[in-house]
């Protein structure tokens, strides 16, 4: 098994995991009950996909890994999920606590990440990975809704009241370098496509392009200048927060290893 | 063809009631399973998704805004239920429903 196979599972499954940690946050602290349920359901549908694609590796590495040692037990380095589903709830430069959670920058993120996964999914339906390929139609149904859930309230708060507005282009602003991560080149993805077992996510861009400008028109969302720094977290080099999160992921399976229910 | 009017926005507190009732699957009536707040119609149905179908409940969902549902008033119980109470032969217990024809 090529360790580009590997690393490419990885990738989806880490995305998946680290979203859902993140969108976990809002448990007990949503902005109104219905909302709180919502997220915590969509996290819930993240974390399915994670363990469904952890368990899949591990099978395939064959070499005593389980989806709770990869999940809890490697650290930053091996993560391979893009670096904007790791970043805090927060449009600040230094977010410290959970007061700075800003509902806007959930649903932009959850608009961008479910945007792009719709269409992945969607291609690796026919993957030659026939395990992958059933992953993905499974996952596909979950991100058509994640997407129509952060659609609608990305149109509410955009084209809503000035206070909003701003909160949402702020926050768009803000997430919306972190996209260029989806297009860049890494050796896992085009190995992968090269195999028929992935997609290379470079020729997804148009057609993400065409959703985003579209809901960005509908929301009254001016879309900012591209270009900047383009983030690395799929290959292993993230920023300071997903130390953090793996911190409070990791920690109760680390003190006790092996803990059953 | 009737356009929707957009909803004009309505603060969080002053959210309306809905009533929600879900059918658990075809050829099954929908039956009301509670409520909640929301700003129009198309949330209320998100919403409900959310919170009522979590487990499997239903294959499909309705939203009544609850201020338009009249109701009795409990002080009519008597005058309006207990001359029911002694017409036993209004139920139709002496037929035997055949199998085929499922709910009833």
């Amino acid at each position: 098994m090529a360790a580009q196979h590997l690393d490419y599972l990885l990738h989806l499954a880490d995305n998946a995991l680290i979203l859902g940690q993140r969108n976990a946050e809002w448990c007990g602290h949503g902005p109104i009950l219905e909302e709180d349920l919502a997220l915590g359901n969509m996290s819930l549908d993240l974390i399915g996909q994670a363990r469904l694609l952890y368990q899949h590796v591990a099978a395939l590495k064959n070499d005593g890994s389980t989806e709770d040692s990869l999940a809890y037990f490697r650290d930053v380095p091996d993560f391979r999920n893009y670096t904007l589903l790791e970043l805090p709830h927060s449009t600040a430069l230094a977010p410290t606590a959970a007061n700075d959670r800003d509902y806007a920058s959930t649903v932009v993120r959850n608009f961008l990440y479910s945007a792009l996964m719709v269409l992945l999914w969607e291609r690796l339906q026919a993957s030659k990975d026939e395990q992958l390929a059933a992953i993905a139609a499974k996952s596909l149904k979950e991100a058509r809704y994640h997407l129509r859930h952060a659609r609608d309230w990305l149109v509410r708060l955009g084209d809503g009241t000035d206070e909003s507005n701003a909160r949402m282009q702020k926050a768009l602003d803000h997430y919306l370098p972190y996209v260029q991560e989806f297009w860049s080149h890494s050796e896992m993805e085009s190995a992968a496509a090269a195999a028929g077992v992935g997609v290379n996510t470079g020729d997804l861009q148009e057609a993400f392009n065409a959703y985003l400008d579209d809901a960005l028109a509908e929301a009254a969302l001016k879309r900012p200048p591209g270009g900047g720094y383009v983030s690395t977290g799929k290959h292993g080099l993230h920023s300071e927060h997903l130390g953090f999160l793996l911190a409070e992921m990791q920690c109760l399976a680390r003190a006790h290893p092996q803990g059953v229910w | 063809m009737t356009t929707t009017p957009t909803p004009t926005p309505v603060a969080l507190k002053d959210w309306p009631l809905w009533e929600v009732f879900i059918r658990s699957k075809q050829g099954l009536e929908h039956k009301h399973c509670g409520s909640l707040h929301a700003s129009d119609a198309k949330q209320a149905l998100q919403l409900a998704r959310d919170i009522y179908t979590r487990r499997q409940e239903g294959v499909s969902i309705w939203v009544v805004p609850s201020s338009h549902i009249t109701a009795s008033a409990p002080e009519d119980k008597d005058v309006l239920f207990e001359p029911a109470a002694d017409k036993i032969y209004r139920h139709p217990t002496f037929y035997q429903i055949p199998e085929e024809v499922g709910h009833m």
